[in-house]
């Protein structure tokens, strides 16, 4: 399996996907810069965390104008698997293949810290590798995370199981502790803890690892059929 | 504005409100040039013959410190030092103190403090891995000092969190004398792949001068003149040298140098950064390093204001820029390399053969003064130091009072500088690489080297109660805290960065402080062997005459030859044996223990026995060889009482112990020990490896419960009463 | 009641890191006749009634609180908002 990991000027967090792929589930991966307009031949894209345009203005919205982001959107439309994570998780709500807005912690300072995380839905492919429920230790490192959607988008996301991973406790006043939605058809992930940085028990946590594993599960098994 | 004649500039003695002094202006006029100075070239001298960059109050008292060692591949005269770590690879580190920016702007003092020590590091084209700090305020108990430490911390996140470059440790301690001059000091710690790196030079007659980066505006015009100034509540005037970060172009500089420097050699000569005194500092070390001359021509600088001035523009302090001397060949390349990075680069110059330093704008000669003069020819001042009155030379110790066991340990642990600052450190991203494999809270911290067994443990220690105190022992102290918190995490100690924090140099007593406190720490590093490589004097730290503690910072890094040797502080399974290495006696002046029951802290310091401290690091880290210790924790403020308390707290464990030593001594500050844990199975192995000079205290527990049999007391305290006492205090003051 | 819209931006003497961020997006999206972008904050405070010392009232919150003088700037109109 192919992986792209989209580089905006400002990411920093493009390293630590890169070697989550390679490392950690042993697949190809390369960097990509946003400045291309095509994606052919990649099976899944990656948008890392960091501070794309040093989140000026507001996280994500001017990534949200760059070149490659059409071919993002194309590749999402097509069924390939989107995850985004921290910032990208941002970007991808700013362009508008999530729904609801991250905007600052209620505590209003950034957190670093490892969470508790429980997964909400197993059946999608990014983790069909957890069991239901399980709860799995994954680091966040965000000052604007608090997730935010009106009500009715709050009953769309519950109704189609869109929540896959919810924080154990209030850790930043994120509406019903969501910490990680996929769009309807459940190829686009957005999450603000980071997994790739917990694929390693001498970092404090493999638990990210499953994750990974279950997209490559997903396309391998698709090659197969 | 119309600038000052020469004349005007000697007969208004304008020079004197930039930091020249008479005996210098006359120097620069009689001696070196043998003409009056125009007003920029006054400038330019001013800036240049400030403490910050000439060192020239300092220079005497630096030279005791020991800056070589077989590891060391550059010493303090370049960007940063570097220390070689095996296997092609090498650690570039330095740190710097931004106190005065801070105190002004504390958000932006910070977060320019942290983009120029970083800028420092990626110049030398190390990668950067690892940032730390050490800050000091005053203590948390009004609006104003809660503002200055939420801002500043504010101001450290935001920096190295959006470049991606994990804060690993630090300290943060809470003094009266900082209140109004806090310390904000930046650490960072880069990695070279490649041993050949380049220098900060400018050589070779017709290469060209590259500026990088951010356009010049007027800010922080004067900024180095200002960091050698005392404060007062008369000078507020001194806002205007506000320089604003933005690391967002930070990062981009620094992924084009670090790649520039790796693939593209062979067009580049040099890369400085614009630091203090912009423009003009860093051309003129690269060209004095190289014995060259220098012409540049202002035009050519990018500008973000309208009618600057070749003052202004040579003087500012505009962040996020930097010089490259470069082959003239390659001009094409360089130019549409950074071009790909959207970052302005442009030729402004060129090295001359002459060793004349050149300036021009709107096409006159502006500047022409010898490269040397501005760099070499700076008076060096020789100062007499006197021993304040308030040292007590009798080593008599302080006796605390005991009512309560408990609530005497309640009381240390709440204490603001024992206390957990997880408050604060918690909005440093920490983790970001994913290499951090010991994040804050620790000892030290340490990162792993990707692709490799090794890794790189860090720390920034000062103890300035006990500096103080007694100058030469707390110097010392303040090394082998540093050291031992680096052998504690499993790594041996390599190199130091310092930042020296004092008064006004002037007064003969503060300068005898930093005569003795650097004496100490001279005399530790050359008995372990480990150099000073990098670092800066921060001197006029004052409000209205009253000086700040001399407060010496130690930033030590440490090598960890194999992950499997990382070792952490925390007790790991019930169970398990307790042990102090290092024996305890009583020594409370300058402790935690004093400072609360007293308000202050007095008496002199015991001497400490280096060979015995030398023979526990050996010890510990043998220990850690073996794989025998499973956590390991120095001790250091607040003793035993503390630590055991902080290495219970992480897994939440409790322990159980019995010992000789009296509840006044489980506060006791005796140096060279530490607490350790240890397999019960390995009773017999980690006995006979330390000899003696050792005592078992007891073991760790799953219940939770702090029990202490001393000599002549007992402690029965629930573990979440303590965690709360020691987690709780720091947001309860910042509320 | 009145109504204070109170405008904080950065000193022109100080560099906006942001508003040059989002002046260099606009050349990209093509808006190449863009020449500035300075970014600023935005308040609307409303007062009951107009007291003697309301103009310095409103002085002394911006100084002291909205702006940061070391900085930043900032420019208020006053209107009636009923």
């Amino acid at each position: 399996m192919k992986f792209a990991v989209i580089v905006f000027p400002g990411s920093n967090c493009d390293m630590d996907l890169y070697y989550a792929i390679k490392d950690g589930v042993n697949e190809q991966v390369e960097l990509v810069s946003y400045k291309e307009t095509s994606l052919d031949g990649f099976d899944g894209i990656l948008i890392p965390g960091g501070f794309s345009y040093g989140d000026y203005l507001r996280s994500g919205a001017i990534a949200s104008h760059a070149p490659i982001i059409n071919e993002v959107k194309r590749l999402a439309e097509l069924g390939k698997p989107v995850l985004g994570i921290c910032n990208g998780f941002q970007i991808l709500t700013e362009i508008g293949l999530l729904p609801g807005t991250l905007t600052n912690n209620r505590q209003n300072r950034f957190i670093c810290e490892d969470v508790q995380l429980i997964v909400e839905n197993n059946q999608t492919q990014f983790t069909s590798e957890y069991e239901l429920n399980e709860q799995i230790t994954v680091p966040i490192a965000h000052g604007e995370g608090r997730y935010y959607c009106d009500d009715e988008t709050l009953q769309m996301l519950k109704d189609n199981h869109q929540i896959v991973f919810k924080y154990t406790h209030d850790v930043n006043g994120s509406i019903e502790e969501i910490a990680g939605i996929t769009n309807k058809q459940k190829n686009v992930l957005g999450m603000m803890p980071h997994p790739e940085r917990a694929i390693e028990t001498i970092l404090g946590s493999d638990d990210g690892l499953k994750l990974f594993q279950s997209m490559v599960k997903k396309q391998k098994d698709e090659v197969q059929l | 504005m119309i600038e000052p004649t020469p004349k005007q500039v000697q007969e208004e003695k304008i020079y004197r409100s930039w930091g020249l002094s008479d005996s210098e202006y006359e120097l620069i006029s009689e001696k070196i040039l043998g003409r009056l100075p125009n007003y920029t070239e006054t400038g330019l001298f001013s800036v240049m013959w400030s403490e910050h960059c000439s060192y020239k109050n300092s220079k005497k008292v630096l030279r005791k410190l020991p800056n070589d060692s077989s590891r060391v591949l550059a010493g303090p005269g370049e960007d940063a030092g570097i220390i070689d770590i095996g296997d092609n690879q090498a650690v570039v580190f330095k740190a710097e103190s931004h106190n005065h920016p801070s105190a002004v702007e504390p958000y932006q003092g910070a977060a320019t403090g942290v983009g120029g020590i970083i800028r420092d590091i990626f110049s030398m084209g190390a990668t950067p891995i690892a940032l730390l700090n050490s800050l000091k305020f005053g203590p948390i108990d009004n609006d104003q000092t809660k503002h200055l430490v939420k801002e500043v911390v504010a101001g450290i996140g935001g920096y190295g969190n959006c470049i991606g470059i994990p804060t690993i440790g630090g300290e943060i301690a809470f003094e009266k004398c900082y209140e109004k001059n806090p310390l904000v000091n930046a650490m960072c710690i880069g990695l070279l792949d490649n041993t050949q790196f380049k220098h900060g030079q400018a050589s070779g007659n017709d290469n060209l001068i590259v500026y990088v980066g951010a356009k010049t505006g007027r800010d922080g015009i004067h900024g180095a003149t200002f960091a050698s100034d005392e404060f007062s509540n008369k000078k507020k005037k001194q806002r205007s040298a506000v320089q604003v970060g933005n690391p967002f172009m930070e990062k981009l500089l620094m992924d084009a140098c670090v790649e520039i420097i790796h693939e593209h050699s062979e067009w580049i000569l040099g890369v400085q950064d614009m630091g203090a005194a912009g423009l003009v500092s860093s051309t003129a070390e690269m060209a004095s390093k190289a014995d060259s001359g220098l012409m540049l021509n202002l035009d050519n600088v990018p500008q973000r204001e309208t009618n600057m001035s070749a003052y202004e523009m040579m003087l500012s302090e505009s962040q996020e820029r930097m010089v490259l001397c470069i082959k003239p060949e390659f001009k094409k390349q360089v130019l549409g390399f950074f071009e790909s990075y959207n970052l302005d680069a442009v030729v402004i110059g060129k090295v001359t053969s002459d060793k004349q330093y050149r300036i021009y704008h709107n096409d006159e000669l502006v500047v022409d003064i010898p490269v040397d003069s501005l760099v070499e020819d700076v008076p060096e001042y020789d100062h007499q130091g006197i021993m304040p009155e308030r040292i007590i030379e009798s080593k008599e110790q302080y006796i605390p009072e005991m009512e309560s066991f408990r609530d005497t340990w309640l009381s240390v642990l709440s204490s603001p500088t024992i206390a957990s600052k997880a408050y604060l450190y918690q909005t440093y991203d920490a983790q970001v690489k994913s290499n951090t494999v010991v994040k804050p809270g620790s000892d030290a911290g340490v990162v792993r080297i990707r692709g490799t067994r090794k890794a790189i443990t860090s720390t920034n220690d000062s103890n300035s109660r006990y500096v103080y105190v007694d100058p030469y022992i707390g110097g010392q102290i303040t090394v082998l805290e540093a050291a031992r918190n680096i052998v504690s995490s499993g790594g041996i100690p390599v190199g130091i960065t310092d930042c020296l924090n004092y008064g006004n140099p002037e007064d003969p007593e503060i300068f005898w402080e930093l005569e003795r406190s650097v004496q100490g720490i001279a005399d530790v590093c050359r008995k372990f062997d480990v150099p000073v490589i990098s670092g800066n004097v921060s001197l006029y730290n004052e409000f209205n005459k009253e000086a700040i503690y001399p407060s010496p910072m130690i930033g030590m890094v440490g090598l960890i030859e194999n992950i499997d040797h990382i070792t952490t502080s925390c007790f790991k399974n019930s169970g398990d044996l307790i042990y102090v290495l290092g024996s305890t006696s009583s020594d409370f002046n300058g402790s935690e223990i004093q400072n609360l029951q007293l308000g202050k802290v007095e008496g002199a310091l015991n001497d400490i026995d280096l060979d015995i401290e030398k023979k526990n690091q050996n010890l510990i880290l043998s220990a850690i060889k073996q794989g025998l210790l499973k956590s390991c924790h120095d001790l250091s403020e607040g003793g035993l009482a503390v630590a055991l308390s902080e290495s219970a707290f992480e897994n939440k464990l409790g322990f159980n112990i019995q010992t000789n030593i009296s509840t006044v001594e489980m506060f006791s500050e005796t140096q060279s020990r530490y607490l350790i844990t240890v397999d019960s199975k390995n009773k017999n192995q980690i006995e006979s490896l330390f000899g003696n000079n050792f005592e078992c205290l007891g073991f760790v527990t799953n219940d939770s419960i702090f029990t202490v049999k001393a000599r002549d007391g007992e402690l029965d305290l629930e573990l979440n009463e303590a965690l709360n006492s020691w987690k709780e205090a720091i947001p309860c003051l910042m509320k | 009641m009145l109504l204070a819209k109170v405008y904080v931006t950065l000193k022109d003497s100080v560099v906006d890191v942001q508003g040059e961020t989002i002046k260099d997006a606009t050349h990209s999206m093509g808006y190449k006749n863009v020449l500035d972008v300075r970014m600023g904050k935005y308040f609307e405070i409303k007062f009951d009634k107009r007291t003697d010392d309301f103009e310095n009232d409103i002085d002394s919150i911006c100084d002291d609180l909205l702006a940061n003088p070391n900085i930043e700037s900032y420019r208020y109109e006053i209107v009636e908002d009923n």
